[in-house]
């Protein structure tokens, strides 16, 4: 077989398909406006901006071939597959009003990736389309994966349901804390503040993501009295306490070796972050559901690629891959914190979470119904400047099923850290009970809080030092369709 | 010490009238309601003893007879720690919605930790609870703070 010679000469001859040279796109078949997407099609919906002068449907259409079988040029090969059912189509394109944005929405089928796979499917679906030079930017906007594939991954290796019967804490949001500094702390000094703040009334303490195995602190020794702290803390409370220790580290042999040493002196939890990469992330989980080790994900890196509106991976994508992976907690904002965070925003992140079906709804970011397929749900985490003045927002914005992490809201209160961790706990069942009690907690949070202070010293000096303490600013990462707060909702 | 388990732990010892009004928020839920109790308050005892069985298809507008199970497990079991559960049995929930203690014994024990020292600096740890004498704010039924400087 050889190439069909091309049969034009001028820029306005149509080319045949299949002769040599370079056909648009949408011509090869990657733009079909009357595809309907079978149930069992990985569905993507991104942001686009065609570079000036590029038609957005051509955009779209290279969108959906970069990412699939497409390469720059007809390739005679392609005729020895059944090429139309390996094409990604781009089957909608619309434009976002105001703006030179387009959404165009791209069907693959489920024969281009392999099962159980992150890696492959983000080479295909992120791999080389988002340098392409035709678009001034791409963003991954959400992604509807269909039961078929879904039932190829592991999901998180215990879920919310497990984690809770675990732990035997129910009914309300569960509170953790980063131990800080950060960095530089001698692993002695560390366990000091795991059982501080365990004792005062945490349920979890934290290694923070950049606590790896550094000169100041190896983490085999950090790991020794990190446990110690977290033993002394249950004793103290009589409840069940976890601290998250940190596995990462830069092979995949010594994280193996630090999640061993952690199940060996009886951690009910372990920590990776997200920069270990994917495959390093479902290797653990395996790991995890294997030792009966709760696995919290820290997404250190993320807001390189999820924060701009226009360009990158939106973080309903990444939460959706995480919980497929299978961990069992993530980083997922918490609106009133130091870190981005738009309500509508994260809501669309901690529903596509926790929920077993997610439908399609503009106003939070989510652009296809999911449904989980019964795969347990991934336990949210919220942290970042967050302090217990806040919690009728926290309860309001994020709901019961979260870990509520209070670092420096519980290390630096003037009192010392259990003092901090009592003044979290008592604020949290303080505003669970008058939630329950019917009372309308986001407006009364402020006076619910100052009444359960008068009975809990610790939890009126943290109002007291963090009263005025609020971060507002405007965000990055925001749906197109505003939430008008009005009648219905 | 003060056992901190169950959801409302560190807030003062509910009245029957604060514990009502949570029993009512869970029948609205459609959620069924149990009730346990044990002398081994171990945080890793899964299994306290049924009072009954759980109470399903109670309407909210009956949450007193909940309440009346309540009181006559208190008078059964005085000493004995009581826990009052909601249990929510909707799909991929299907797990304890919310379990609060409503009874505790006048003089709680405390726990205990020993450790029995390995190789390599590794301990092996185990709660066990002992009797405590009792002073007077710890004998309090009401939350004392264990932010402040009491220790383990």
């Amino acid at each position: 077989m050889s190439p069909t010679p091309a049969t034009g000469s001028g820029p306005l001859a149509k080319k045949e398909r299949w002769s040599a040279g370079v056909t648009p796109y949408a011509e090869m078949g990657y733009y079909d406006a009357d595809y309907v997407p079978k149930d069992t099609d990985i569905l993507c919906a991104f942001r686009i901006v065609p570079q000036p002068g590029v038609d957005h449907i051509e955009a779209a259409a290279a969108v959906a071939g970069e990412s699939s079988t497409a390469t720059w040029t007809v390739v005679w090969t392609d005729r020895l597959t059944d090429h139309k059912h390996y094409q990604a189509k781009a089957y909608q394109v619309d434009p976002v009003p105001g703006t030179d944005q387009f959404i165009a929405r791209i069907a693959y089928d489920i024969d281009l990736f392999e099962e159980g796979s992150i890696a492959n499917l983000t080479s295909s679906i992120i791999g080389n389309v988002f340098g392409f030079k035709a678009l001034k930017s791409l963003r991954l906007e959400d992604m509807r994966i269909p039961t078929h594939y879904i039932k190829t991954f592991q999901g998180p290796a215990h879920g919310i349901v497990m984690e809770r019967e675990m732990l035997d804490k129910y009914g309300r949001p569960l509170l953790g804390a980063t131990v800080k500094p950060k960095l530089g702390l001698s692993a002695k000094n560390y366990g000091r503040v795991v059982y501080e703040a365990l004792r005062g009334g945490l349920d979890f303490t934290k290694d923070d993501e950049n606590i790896n195995s550094q000169p100041f602190m190896r983490w085999h020794d950090r790991y020794s009295y990190a446990i110690e702290g977290v033993e002394r803390g249950a004793a103290a409370a009589g409840e069940i306490k976890g601290h998250y220790m940190n596995v990462t580290a830069g092979t995949m042999e010594e994280m193996y070796e630090r999640a061993e040493f952690a199940k060996q002196i009886g951690s009910i939890i372990i920590m990776i972050d997200l920069t270990v990469g994917y495959t390093a992330m479902q290797s653990m989980a395996k790991w995890a559901r294997a030792n009966g080790m709760i696995l919290h994900l820290h997404r250190a890196g993320h807001g390189t690629y999820t924060r701009q509106k226009t360009h990158g991976v939106s973080f309903r994508v990444i939460a959706k891959w995480c919980r497929l992976i299978g961990v069992d907690h993530i980083h997922a904002g918490t609106v009133v914190g130091k870190l981005e965070g738009d309500p509508s925003t994260t809501k669309g992140f901690y529903d596509v979470l926790r929920l077993n079906h997610i439908p399609e709804d503009p106003r939070y970011g989510i652009f296809f119904d999911q449904d989980w397929a019964s795969m347990p749900g991934t336990m949210p985490v919220a942290s970042g400047g967050i302090h217990a003045g806040q919690m009728h927002q926290l309860l309001h914005y994020l709901g019961e099923d979260v870990v509520l992490q209070f670092g420096g809201g519980t290390i630096g209160h003037p009192m010392g850290i259990a003092a901090g961790a009592t003044a979290n706990r008592v604020a949290v069942e303080a505003m669970i009970q008058a939630r329950n009690e019917g009372k309308d907690y986001f407006q009364e949070g402020p006076d619910i809080l100052e009444k359960a202070a008068k009975g809990c010293p610790e939890l009126d000096a943290a109002l007291q030092v963090w009263k005025d303490i609020t971060f507002d600013f405007a965000s990055t990462d925001m749906p197109d369709v505003a939430l008008v707060p009005s009648v219905g909702y | 010490m003060r056992i901190t388990q169950g959801t409302f732990s560190f807030l003062p010892d509910f009245t029957d009238e604060q514990i009502d009004a949570q029993i009512k928020y869970s029948l609205d839920h459609g959620w069924a309601m149990s009730i346990e109790y044990t002398d081994d308050i171990h945080p890793r005892n899964a299994y306290w003893e049924m009072w009954g069985l759980p109470m399903f298809d109670v309407k909210p507008e009956d949450s007193e007879n909940v309440l009346r199970e309540v009181r006559a497990a208190r008078e059964a079991f005085p000493e004995h720690y009581i826990k009052l559960i909601a249990y929510d049995p909707t799909y991929t929930r299907q797990t304890t919605a919310l379990a609060f203690i409503v009874n505790r014994p006048a003089v709680e024990k405390r726990f205990r930790l020993d450790r029995i020292s390995g190789p390599g600096r590794v301990n092996s740890y185990r709660l066990v609870a002992e009797e405590v004498r009792p002073t007077s704010v710890e004998a309090s039924g009401a939350y004392v703070g264990n932010g402040g400087s009491e220790g383990a």
